[in-house]
């Protein structure tokens, strides 16, 4: 059976502390006028794993992971990235943008070293980093071409490959496949999966999907709306080591899909 | 083989020049000369220095005028599009500017300006201008908000943002506004030559139709107009050069 915690509302702690923490927020409000999208939530990220925020559309996940990228300031409550606290964007966290966010007049290349440049980094060392992680997420030949140019999938590798680029510890990743087709998001969830073992970074995952969400973290927080809160932490224990053919038919996975979807169902109209 | 661009536009011109010519034959006026009188007196005045000297004169408030109207217009459109204040300030004025009849407004501007260069080189800012500050206006307004988030979790500072993001997210629509205001400023210019003083390509019309001599007249509004389609031109590879990616639409279309 997974690992259950239901976190009392508010504070969210999770009852396994054995892990060191990369990112946590404490205590998190955000109104945006007379609309609360966020209510005293608490979130705690463990270093190395991926955190999936998934829950129905409204509970406040992308301003959540946006309050933590710096973009967004929250009412009330503060973030921290290891240990210190977060008052603004900063070159230890790097965003994955739900429509890329490529710029269309530049070249992959350009795109890809766009944090770096923007860091100031001489040209020819940002260009040899960045043709790099080209090659990473396989888009290797494409140095030169424009996004207009690309799939959608291969315009979110350019967005990836950007994010990687410069080298930050924590990746937020705000419904990063949303927008591309199925057989290339499963491939990409298959990718990430490798990647989160070979980099030794913090993923926040934003998804609306169950399955993705399931398939792709160590750890899902279920957040709620209508005060927004993390009503679950669901920590999937048995298939990771199992392999990436085999996690979708393995009966903990299954079971936690259908689980997630009993409690999120009710929020659903 | 020629491309198929260039045979097009080759083959318009044909059918343009050749309806000239059969209208001057016809005649549907005793005022309309043939295209090729035209030519006739648009080789002679280039032959005997008179375009020259016109052009010398023309070019002057056309020059400065559109300088002007596009370095200003661009600074004042980004700072507009930027600030609700500015946009307050200054848009109304803009507006007006491109409303109002111009011609009716000549004769203010001679009694504050006088009738020199300056007079000259406000008409043509007042025709080429608006459409520059609205236009680049309205596209640093409408920059999309996901690639300015971008470039800040990417720690753009402000400057970064209008420069990196802002401006070449616009240039689209900015050098369409140049566009429109260039072409405007040039019959700006020649407006001004013929309400203000009669100098230049605009004295060569007004003296030509004084002297019934049509064909020189024709020649002159011709030049100019063949002027502004190549200045046009250069600008439309200007632009092809500084935002190669732009010319095929938005990554997120």
């Amino acid at each position: 059976m997974p690992q259950t915690s239901a976190a009392e509302t508010g504070t969210g702690a999770t009852e396994d502390t054995a892990f060191e923490i990369a990112v946590s927020t404490r205590n998190i409000s955000k109104n945006f006028g007379e609309v609360e999208a966020l209510n005293d939530l608490s979130l705690e990220f463990p270093l190395g794993q991926l955190t999936s925020l998934l829950g129905p559309s409204g509970c406040g996940k992308t301003t959540l992971l946006k309050i933590i990228a710096g973009l967004l300031e929250p009412t009330s409550g503060e973030v921290e990235v290891n240990g210190q606290r977060v008052t603004g964007p900063g070159p230890d966290r790097a965003f994955v943008f739900q429509d890329f966010a490529l710029l269309p007049w530049a070249s992959v290349i350009r795109n890809v070293a766009f944090g770096l440049e923007l860091r100031g980094v001489a040209r020819s060392e940002r260009e040899a980093v960045a043709e790099s992680y080209i090659k990473q997420v396989g888009l290797a030949g494409f140095e030169n071409a424009y996004p207009h140019e690309l799939s959608g999938g291969m315009r979110q590798r350019v967005g990836l490959a950007r994010a990687l680029a410069v080298d930050a510890e924590v990746l937020l990743m705000d419904e990063p496949f949303s927008a591309v087709d199925e057989q290339t998001r499963r491939k990409f969830q298959e990718d990430l999966l490798e990647l989160v073992q070979d980099q030794k970074k913090t993923f926040i995952f934003v998804t609306h999907s169950i399955e993705e969400a399931v398939y792709v973290s160590d750890q899902v927080a279920i957040l709620l709306p209508r005060p927004s809160r993390v009503s679950e932490i669901i920590r999937p224990s048995s298939f990771r080591g199992k392999g990436v053919d085999n996690i979708r038919r393995d009966p903990e996975y299954l079971d936690i899909v259908d689980e997630i979807w009993a409690s999120l169902r009710r929020y659903v109209e | 083989m020629m491309n198929r661009s260039l045979t097009l536009k080759i083959l318009s011109a044909v059918i343009l020049f050749g309806a000239w010519e059969i209208a001057g034959h016809i005649p549907v006026s005793f005022a309309f000369p043939t295209f090729l009188e035209s030519m006739g007196a648009l080789m002679r005045m280039m032959g005997d220095g008179t375009m020259l000297d016109a052009y010398a004169e023309t070019l002057r408030p056309l020059a400065v005028g559109i300088a002007i109207s596009a370095f200003l217009g661009i600074a004042l459109g980004i700072w507009v599009g930027l600030s609700r204040f500015f946009d307050w300030l200054f848009s109304p004025i803009f507006i007006v500017m491109q409303a109002a009849p111009l011609a009716a407004l000549i004769p203010l501007l001679v009694l504050a300006y006088g009738i020199g260069l300056t007079s000259k080189v406000l008409v043509v800012c007042i025709m080429a201008m608006p459409v520059i500050v609205l236009n680049t206006a309205g596209a640093v307004r409408n920059t999309p908000d996901s690639i300015k988030e971008m470039g800040r979790s990417y720690l753009a500072t402000d400057l970064d943002v209008i420069l990196k993001i802002i401006i070449p997210a616009a240039s689209p629509v900015i050098f369409a506004g140049l566009r429109l205001g260039i072409s405007a400023g040039f019959i700006g210019a020649i407006l001004a030559e013929l309400k203000i003083t009669p100098t230049g390509v605009g004295d060569i019309i007004t003296y030509s139709r004084s002297i019934a001599d049509y064909p020189s007249m024709y020649a002159a509004i011709f030049s100019i107009i063949l002027l502004a389609v190549l200045f046009l031109n250069l600008l439309e590879r200007i632009e092809a050069v500084l935002f190669k990616g732009n010319q095929r639409g938005y990554a997120s279309d």
